[in-house]
């Protein structure tokens, strides 16, 4: 009793206080679009609901789920193209360097810092003019490829970690260049893969820019759906908090299960990794 | 020695070598296209006539970049601009590395709190900006327990500039309105400095603290002197990477508040939105992306050099 720890009582104290504001607006989200109507009101907006009523999530669902679909449709293709591309770059880059390939990767990294307006206009002039504007098949080609530098920097920082001598041994071996990257480097970055395919999902299933540009209507990916649902003054808060949560749901489950290998992917997006 | 393998082992570099180079073209080619081909198109339209949904492609020099610096709206984003990217790297900073160094004290349940900073980062800044335009709304929301102490702030409806004195069309200072903003955007992204901060403080050895204590430092000194000389670097990563962030920030913005009264809580990258594909002046569009992309540059360019050169 006597050395009551007074410093780790407090340490305690300033991360739990932080919690709880971290949490707050998860917490509101989820109270809110499990409420009844009627208790949806400004007034009680923080209390529990008095019965738990999925109405609303029936409701957002029904608004929301032809864009759930136009979003799984765009994630799942653009997360495997880019990432096979990235990591042949990546491959490349790491493990067959030439001379100037250090200043070829730093002329790949810049566009994934450029602030997407500045390619914009262009962008979807050459969308229309090859007719993929307003499909989900161009959101696609939009995304491989100015996903390129990400993940060419997460593959190339990846393979560093492999050895030079195992390529050599498996040049000396007789492998080539297609060979050592299918038997002896694709089993060797499963992990790579992972990182990689996770940090794409989230970015691709998060944006917003692009989408709701390049899309209208009928074709638009979750979050510009999203968007529209709370920007109308119509709709009740619950159903807006739902189709919040629905939004989330798939990011967040993610993160809940394999957030490990998001942060690595997060850590790596800062160039020197 | 082994001469004739070395020999053999060469000729099949260089042939492999071709082949490594013709796999990295597709991407090169996408790159050069896609993004300096772009944003030099987009140059193009910048110095353009090109302002209704006719293209028009005659030259109009640097009127549109003269046109912005002179109207009111763009003048408010960039002061905008200016006070959001200070206090949300300053906030993101000084949060991110203080909760870093609490969570890697040893505490027990040190990685709960650390999957609940980090929470947010998984979210869309659609889905924050849905949310936070609920909880910081003047009449519910967090202002239902600050009515408790008599307090209740506009947050994003305020259209008060604190310390404001006029310059060129508009009144320069703080825009009230755009700390709302700031709290939801450090909601979201303080989890990536406390990632890169963890990490950092995981890459000091304890024997440099051990021995800073036996020195007689105090746990303060401790921090001060050593510790925080040592996460440098990454606070340098953190600042350029929330900036370049804060300078190009669009989708929060458009779907919490919008440009706000007087566009106290406007930013370049809603008016280039809205000024393209709402009222289809596009190479005023242009001019704001060539401005955006001009300061990311001032970021990015000098930390990609000195990355290339630690690489070597």
């Amino acid at each position: 009793m006597a050395s009551f720890p007074v410093g780790k009582f407090i340490k305690y104290v300033i991360l739990i206080l932080f919690a709880v504001l971290f949490i707050m607006p998860i917490y509101v989200i989820i109270v809110t679009s499990i409420k009844p109507l009627d208790e949806v009101s400004l007034e009680n907006m923080w209390a529990l609901p008095s019965t738990i009523d999925f109405s609303s999530y029936s409701q957002a669902f029904t608004k929301l789920a032809p864009n759930v679909l136009n979003s799984i449709y765009l994630v799942v293709p653009a997360t495997i193209l880019s990432a096979l591309l990235g990591a042949m770059n990546g491959y490349v880059l790491s493990k067959w360097r030439f001379r100037g390939a250090n200043t070829l990767f730093l002329f790949i990294l810049f566009g994934m810092f450029i602030p997407y307006q500045s390619i914009l206009i262009p962008l979807i002039q050459f969308l229309r003019t090859i007719d993929m504007y307003n499909t989900i098949p161009g959101l696609i080609l939009v995304h491989v490829v100015y996903g390129l530098p990400i993940t060419t920097l997460m593959f190339r920082n990846f393979y560093a970690n492999i050895p030079d001598e195992m390529i050599e041994a498996a040049k000396i071996d007789g492998a080539n260049f297609l060979g050592i990257f299918r038997h002896l480097i694709v089993p060797l970055s499963i992990t790579g893969f992972v990182v990689v395919a996770i940090w794409q999902f989230t970015n691709i299933w998060n944006e917003f820019l692009f989408a709701v540009t390049i899309t209208t209507s009928d074709n638009q990916p979750i979050m510009v759906a999203l968007q529209n649902l709370s920007g109308s003054q119509i709709v009740q808060w619950n159903v807006q908090m739902a189709g919040a949560m629905i939004a989330a749901l798939p990011t967040m489950l993610v993160y809940v299960f394999l957030g490990k290998y998001f942060v690595r992917g997060l850590l790596a997006g800062s160039v020197k990794g | 020695m082994a001469n004739d393998v070395q020999i053999k082992t060469k000729r099949k570099i260089s042939k492999d070598q071709w082949t490594a180079i013709a796999f990295l073209i597709p991407s090169i080619i996408l790159i050069l296209v896609f993004v300096y081909g772009f944003i030099g198109w987009t140059g193009y339209v910048s110095l353009s006539n090109y302002n209704s949904l006719i293209p028009d492609f005659s030259f109009a020099g640097l009127k549109n970049y003269l046109y912005l610096f002179q109207d009111f709206r763009f003048q408010a984003d960039l002061r905008n601009t200016l006070f959001f990217t200070i206090l949300f790297i300053g906030a993101v900073i000084v949060i991110g590395m203080g909760l870093a160094i609490l969570i890697d004290q040893k505490l027990k349940g040190e990685s709960i709190f650390r999957n609940i900073f980090l929470f947010p980062m998984a979210l869309s800044f659609v889905v924050t900006g849905v949310v936070w335009q609920w909880l910081l709304n003047p009449s519910t929301g967090f202002n239902q327990f600050l009515s408790v102490f008599g307090i209740q702030p506009k947050w994003y409806t305020d259209t008060n500039i604190l310390a404001g004195f006029e310059w060129g069309s508009i009144e320069f200072g703080l825009p009230v309105a755009i700390i709302s903003v700031v709290i939801a955007a450090v909601w979201q992204m303080t989890g990536f400095s406390l990632a890169m901060y963890l990490a950092g403080l995981r890459g000091i050895p304890d024997e440099l603290r051990e021995a800073a204590r036996m020195d007689g430092a105090t746990e303060f000194q401790v921090y001060w002197k050593v510790v925080l000389p040592m996460l440098a670097p990454i606070t340098m990563s953190v600042i350029i990477i929330m900036a370049h962030i804060s300078l190009k920030i669009f989708d929060l913005i458009y779907a919490m508040t919008g440009s706000g009264a007087n566009f106290v809580t406007d930013v370049p990258g809603v008016y280039m939105f809205e000024t393209t594909f709402r009222g289809n002046y596009y190479a005023n569009g242009a001019a704001i992306a060539i401005i955006m992309l001009l300061l990311v540059a001032v970021f990015i360019v000098p930390y990609l050099w000195s990355s290339r050169k630690g690489d070597q």
